[in-house]
């Protein structure tokens, strides 16, 4: 084997056809990263939809404390969600960015979908304590162990995505996307989707549908 | 809105060979997305000010349903992208409810 | 596969050999030259994380079974005074738990690091820095656990841990705490070793393997990953409720406060249904594998065996309340999973007739790797008819919580997932290890397993349907059950020694040289086409795909006339071929600190959970500076790695 060299170099060593920027020449043609942010996905539909069953079991176990219908204010989270779904728009803006190669106005959406994401967690966080200044604490009932956890889970599954989302914007600013790097763009924004999508479910289902 | 552009974006040098997502979409299409989105989601909130009677439930699931897949067909790319992703993702979804429907009917949970 | 042709000006910065990125980045030192144990420690090579999956899993195999025992001698006599109550109750949750978690599903995960790639033709996994990450995650996990001992008692609400008896009520020790935050631990490992391999196997296969040429272990290694994929997020949810119980005071399991036990139990099963089939289909791919082998014949309905596996994967997700039907459930619910679990044995049926098909008419050869998948066909085959009387809902309310129960899932895991591993020692040891594990023994140790077992497990049978319950440490001694208790607690004895001697033997057959021949079986899958042990990189030169045992089809031809089999190459020729046509620039993935400084957090975060917030905090700490320096460490699209001609950017001018 004289004639072949190893070499150790990146760890995720995602092979390349370097005629394409594109890091893939898999069985599929589709990029490991991608798929792998799509199987992720997938099975976080089974995370919320477990924490969703929970709730709807217990939501109406409210043990002489208050119920869903006192403490909710539809109007403060309709705007909330109104925030978020709109922080898809901007996401998918940055990844059209991303994908023309322009940077600039790349940075702008992910910043913008970023603080976005920040106030409709700010939302949460006056949410929950007001509702909590109202009486519904962490084990007060079945009701609010199930919402907080619900609630809270996603809110950290966003806080999680705004943290990549700055992450990429600093990532950008050193120069290190380009054209098909847009993917990762793209992956951060499938992501962020997904948190999306999971608070129309909970915005319906807790917040709209009574028990 | 800086980017309410109405041609279809030119691919950046380099990026003629985009695997996955092969159309590419204006900005205005994923705003007229977000309007629609926007609109329904005033739609469900009326549903707390307006009395909807016996449509209520159905019209709030109906509205869900769609959002959901508006945001996955269309800002997830799903629609223009390889069909494992979706398979990948349809899959685990319907197992959840398959299996979360099951659980919850055990506990008489949809007879009320 | 992981070929780059680079231009070689960009490779001339070292004498030929190994290369570092990091000399022309810069960039983080990494521990590119480590030797020795650090060389175990940072590895991202798919080979050795297999192979301390291995080892460690069989620690605690040893661990679990010093567990069993200590069962077994409480229950050797009536009345016995070996364990208390409580020790009793911590013996056969931990048993159960280290059997289950941090043996049986680490050792598939061992075979399936090491052997995944090697079956596709890829010189590692997707993501290799991950699976290194997944491997110390379970180490940490598993220690974790252990650490319970020692903090005032382990875990003893069962390996299933009902709700509310697993609260903080009825188990004030800390040890259910360990438990939930290792099975955290361990889940993050699953979770992210499933959507490692299912990325593998769809993205990383040989030129001309398609999804229905893949070596059938492969497969059953792939339907696990799905299975996985979506079952430990709803053992999660389970956990983080129970955790938030124990913990935080939440209420989700406090039936005063008006909660439902039930909740528990469905979220535990929906995940321990599907449990089980990951425990046993890595083993049902092993037997898959060594039984054409030693049939001299094809798998029959290599098909049939594909779609049965995916068949036993989708519908494993619809039986799980067949654990619940004496909890309450009411009579429509246990009739649909009685029904379900009656459908599920067909998929598996399915697979025997074509195992048995595979061997009938074949020349077999008896290998010590014969032995263990013929047990494993035998002995699952028990298992799994006592499963069926469970499905009949009526009968189950008589056998459920008594031993009859227990000897169902001992047939299944241990002369089923059990005797599958050994199998798999004993197959692919050679390819390993270089060394042949001692046949002789090897069919002594299956002999006295093989008794072991039935003695163990047999008489279990019966002194269940007499009315001997499950998870109790003392049985009176009038009751009948005192002989056939003795003959289980020698038969438990006698498998011990089984397992030691397998230990001897594995340790003897390092003692020689690595003198084991290239292919001793006459193997067929595409495996097989590499040195023993395979080089770092597997492959010289990736074989090209034509046929399902694409190996055994380059060495033999059928003749046209007679349509007997020519041997027209061997192993030895087809790896020369091999390595003349070797790629002449090779890329492998590089060591890396940061796996294992993430996964050593998650313990930490976990201490804190229990005891101190503040531990918390520095576990959090040290878990996200890893994450920074994992994101920061170059990745795969790496400027190094990009074809100049594509012509300089701005961007890529500011690397440096």
């Amino acid at each position: 084997m004289a004639d072949t060299t190893i070499i150790h170099s990146p760890a995720e060593f995602v092979p390349e056809d370097e005629h394409h920027g594109v890091a893939h020449h898999t069985s599929t043609g589709l990029s490991n990263n991608k798929l792998a942010m799509w199987l992720f996905l997938g099975s976080e539909c089974l995370l919320f939809g477990g924490l969703i069953s929970t709730y709807m079991l217990y939501r109406g176990r409210t043990e002489g404390g208050p119920t869903p219908e006192e403490i909710f204010d539809i109007p403060f989270t309709s705007v909330s969600s109104f925030v978020l779904l709109m922080s898809s728009l901007t996401m998918v803006l940055a990844v059209a960015n991303a994908k023309r190669g322009d940077i600039r106005r790349t940075r702008l959406w992910l910043v913008t979908t970023a603080l976005l994401g920040a106030t409709f967690v700010g939302g949460q966080v006056y949410e929950f304590t007001a509702f909590y200044r109202e009486g519904l604490g962490f084990t007060t009932s079945l009701f609010g162990s199930s919402f907080y956890t619900l609630t809270g889970f996603h809110g950290m599954h966003v806080t999680v995505g705004i943290i990549m989302l700055l992450s990429l914007t600093f990532i950008t600013q050193r120069g290190r996307i380009t054209g098909d790097r847009a993917e990762v763009v793209e992956i951060v924004g499938l992501y962020w989707h997904f948190v999306d999508i999971v608070w129309i479910v909970i915005f319906t289902l807790v917040y709209l549908i009574p028990a | 809105m800086t980017t309410a552009v109405e041609h279809e974006a030119t691919p950046a040098p380099g990026d003629e060979h985009t695997h996955g997502a092969h159309t590419t979409h204006s900005d205005a299409f994923y705003v007229k997305i977000a309007l629609v989105l926007a609109a329904l989601t005033a739609l469900e909130v009326s549903t707390y000010y307006v009395d909807f009677g016996s449509l209520f439930l159905p019209v709030l699931f109906a509205l869900m349903v769609i959002k959901f897949f508006m945001v996955v067909w269309f800002f997830m790319h799903l629609r223009d992208d390889a069909k494992l992703f979706g398979r990948l993702f349809w899959a685990g979804l319907f197992l959840a409810i398959a299996v979360y429907v099951g659980a919850l009917a055990t506990f008489q949970f949809f007879l009320k | 596969m992981a070929i780059i042709e680079q231009p070689p000006r960009q490779l001339e910065l070292a004498p030929a050999g190994v290369v570092g990125p990091s000399q022309a980045l810069g960039a983080y030192a990494r521990p590119l030259r480590a030797t020795g144990w650090r060389a175990w420690l940072f590895t991202v090579d798919h080979k050795k994380i297999g192979l301390m999956y291995g080892f460690t899993a069989f620690f605690f195999f040893i661990v679990g079974g010093v567990e069993a025992l200590l069962i077994r001698l409480q229950l050797a006599q009536p009345n016995g005074n070996v364990l208390s109550a409580d020790l009793y109750n911590q013996m056969f949750t931990m048993h159960a738990t280290t059997m289950v978690f941090l043996f049986v599903m680490p050792m598939a995960a061992a075979f399936a690091n090491y052997f995944v790639p090697l079956q596709i033709g890829a010189r590692d996994v997707a993501f290799p820095r991950i699976n290194a990450f997944g491997f110390w995650c379970f180490l940490f996990g598993g220690l974790f656990l252990y650490i319970s001992p020692f903090t005032g008692g382990m875990a003893d609400g069962g390996w299933f841990m009902y709700a509310p008896n697993s609260g903080p009520v009825f188990s004030p020790t800390n040890g259910i705490d360990f438990w939930v935050i290792a099975l955290l631990i361990t889940g993050i490992a699953s979770l992210t070793s499933s959507i490692n391999l299912i990325t593998t196997v769809l993205n990383m296969r040989a030129p001309g393997m398609s999804l229905m040429k893949m070596p059938i272990f492969t497969w059953m290694v792939t339907v696990v990953q799905f299975l996985l994929l979506f079952a430990v997020p709803v053992i999660t949810v389970a956990l983080v409720l129970l955790n938030f119980q124990r913990l935080f005071d939440a209420t989700f399991f406090d039936v005063e406060a008006g909660a439902d036990p039930l909740l528990w139990q469905h979220l535990f099963w929906i995940f321990g249904h599907p449990e089980v089939y990951i425990l046993i289909l890595p083993s049902f791919g092993i037997v898959s594998e060594v039984l054409p082998v030693f049939s001299r014949k094809p798998l029959f309905g290599y098909p049939f065996v594909v779609f049965s596996g995916a068949a036993i994967g989708f519908m494993g997700w619809g039986v799980w309340a067949h654990h619940m039907f004496a909890s309450g459930l009411g009579p429509i619910s246990v009739a649909v999973f009685a029904a379900t679990t009656m459908f599920i044995a067909v998929p598996t049926g399915v697979k025997i007739i074509n195992w048995l098909a595979t061997m009938w008419g074949g020349n077999l050869r008896f290998t010590a790797a014969m032995h263990f998948a013929v047990g494993l066909v035998v002995l699952f085959t028990i298992g799994g008819l006592s499963g069926v009387t469970h499905a009949i809902a009526p009968s189950d309310t008589q056998q459920t919580d008594t031993y009859y129960i227990v000897a169902h899932f001992h047939y299944v895991l241990f002369g089923g997932a059990v005797f599958g591993l050994f199998a798999g020692f004993f197959y692919w040891w050679p390819k390993m290890f270089g060394r042949l594990l001692n046949e002789a023994w090897g069919k002594v140790c299956f002999w006295v397993m093989v008794v072991g077992v039935n003695l163990t497990f047999g008489p279990m049978h019966i002194v269940g349907l007499q009315g001997q319950p499950r998870r109790m440490y003392l049985y009176p001694d009038d009751l009948g059950f005192s002989a056939w208790n003795l003959v289980e607690t020698i038969g438990s004895f006698i498998l011990a020694f089984g397992v030691l001697i397998f230990l001897v033997i594995a340790v003897m057959s390092f003692r020689g040289p690595r003198n084991a021949p290239l292919d001793p079986w006459d193997a067929r899958s595409y495996e097989w086409m590499t040195t023993s042990p395979p080089k770092e990189h597997n492959f010289d030169a990736i074989p090209a795909v034509h046929s399902i045992d694409e190996f055994f089809h380059r060495k033999y031809e059928e003749d046209e006339t007679t349509g007997e089999l020519r041997k027209v190459a061997t192993a030895e020729e087809i790896l020369a071929e091999q390595e003349a046509s070797a790629d002449r620039h090779i890329h492998l993935p590089s060591p890396s600190y940061w796996p294992i400084v993430v996964a050593f957090g998650l313990p930490v975060i976990g201490l804190g959970l229990i005891y101190n917030f503040i531990v918390a905090g520095v576990g959090a700490l040290i878990t996200l500076v890893g994450l920074y320096g994992w994101t920061q460490e170059p990745s795969a699209h790496d400027p190094e790695d990009e074809d100049p001609s594509a012509g300089p950017s701005k961007e890529l001018a500011t690397v440096g």
